[in-house]
């Protein structure tokens, strides 16, 4: 009873260790660089995004143009 | 006993050296490099749509591809398809088991998915020859809830459990393909890159795994959270992730850099956000709160820009359509908005 559970804490403490492993070999770039991307991407589509330049009604597929009838 | 002792020890070793690579590369923050970019300003968006139709709790929804129809899921039992311009229902399933937590669109259109505390993910095809949708498979080995579900095509679909698993399921034999193990908590949200080979999760042990699909590993894991992550989602160029937690913050992660740039977080904030989606552009981050409100934050100065305020209850889920025209909430209170 004891046995398994030392063997399977030690299957668990073997595996954290081969996880832990392989992330730390991992090859990180700069933070200037990765947030420089991130900044760039935005402004590149910054244009294209609806919600953040706001859409005109004419273009707007949610909100039909209100039309004005004249009798 | 002695080895134990031994890998636990190893394991304190890697955990720091990693901290340490972290902090080496770390030569600027996110605020800084995006000083000089020009502030968002107020973002004032209007109910444009309102989805009336369910009967209780909406815990989940999913644009499909073709930016006009929407899935949502309530514990009326009911998976709703509606067209969102006309705001008709295109499909009303009634669903075997109503404690439905997840919902998902496959890309192609051709199938919705859902489930909950019934452990499974039950795929309905929606363009069945007779015109009736009916259950075409039901996805079952989890031994936890189903928190989430996103195709990955007509044939494959990861699902995240509170059996603190993820899973990618073959559709057509409905067999496990591959399962992630590693979060120490129950996994609560996923999200697919763009690129559709690696997916991201969230858990209650309140880190973030990045999972490699066809090499079935886990390449990175995020902390800092202090409690459960409840939401999680790819920035639009899939090197970012952005999480949403009952900690009351939003924190966006670098996967290139491996590590967290920037908080999304205010004092008069103190409840858990419970779901999140970017702007096409990823300057907006559009988070819904169990205060009843959607705040909408600028990603790169991390400013509160702008608030949703319109449910009388929790926003369970929200979701911007993939042209960005539009963004959807689905809330406690029964409705769901379309908002740009």
């Amino acid at each position: 009873m004891s046995n398994n559970n030392a063997s399977s804490n030690l299957v668990v403490a073997q595996r954290a260790v081969k996880q832990l492993r392989l992330e730390a070999s991992l090859r990180r770039i700069k933070v200037s660089t990765a947030a420089a991307d991130l900044k760039n991407f935005c402004l590149q589509n910054a244009q294209k995004d609806p919600l953040l330049m706001g859409v005109p009604s004419s273009d707007n597929p949610f909100r039909p143009p209100k039309s004005c009838t004249l009798f | 006993m002695g080895e134990m002792e031994e890998l636990r020890k190893e394991a304190e070793n890697l955990k720091d050296q990693i901290t340490e690579a972290r902090k080496v590369v770390q030569d600027a923050t996110l605020p800084e490099v995006a000083a000089g970019t020009a502030v968002v300003g107020r973002v004032q968006l209007k109910t444009r749509k309102t989805l009336r139709g369910h009967l209780a709790k909406i815990y989940a929804m999913h644009w499909g591809a073709d930016t006009k129809l929407c899935v949502s899921a309530s514990q009326d039992g009911k998976l709703i398809v509606w067209d969102t311009l006309t705001t008709n229902k295109v499909n009303a399933i009634p669903l075997k088991s109503s404690w439905v937590m997840t919902c998902a669109y496959a890309p192609s259109g051709n199938l919705v998915a859902c489930g909950g505390l019934d452990n499974m993910c039950s795929i309905y095809n929606l363009k069945g020859k007779d015109g009736n949708v009916k259950v075409m498979r039901e996805l079952a080995a989890h031994t936890g809830y189903l928190s989430c579900c996103r195709f990955l095509s007509d044939s494959e679909i990861i699902t995240s459990s509170g059996d603190c698993t993820c899973v990618l399921w073959d559709i057509e034999t409905g067999t496990q393909k591959t399962i992630f193990a590693g979060h120490m908590g129950d996994c609560m949200s996923l999200a697919v890159s763009p690129d559709f080979k690696t997916f991201i999760s969230g858990a209650c042990d309140f880190t973030a795994k990045l999972w490699d699909i066809r090499e079935a590993t886990c390449r990175q894991t995020f902390s800092g959270h202090e409690s459960d992550i409840n939401a999680i989602g790819f920035f639009p160029n899939g090197n970012a992730v952005i999480t949403g937690s009952d900690d009351a913050t939003c924190k966006l992660y670098d996967l290139r850099a491996d590590q967290e740039l920037i908080t999304y977080q205010d004092s008069s904030i103190m409840c858990g956000v419970t779901s999140l989606a970017p702007s096409l552009s990823g300057r907006l981050l559009l988070a819904g709160y169990d205060d009843f409100n959607v705040n909408i934050w600028d990603t790169l100065k991390g400013e509160r820009v702008g608030v949703l305020a319109g449910h009388d209850n929790r926003v369970s889920c929200i979701g911007v359509s993939s042209d960005g025209m539009a963004c959807c909430t689905g809330s406690w209170d029964s409705f769901l908005k379309i908002w740009n």
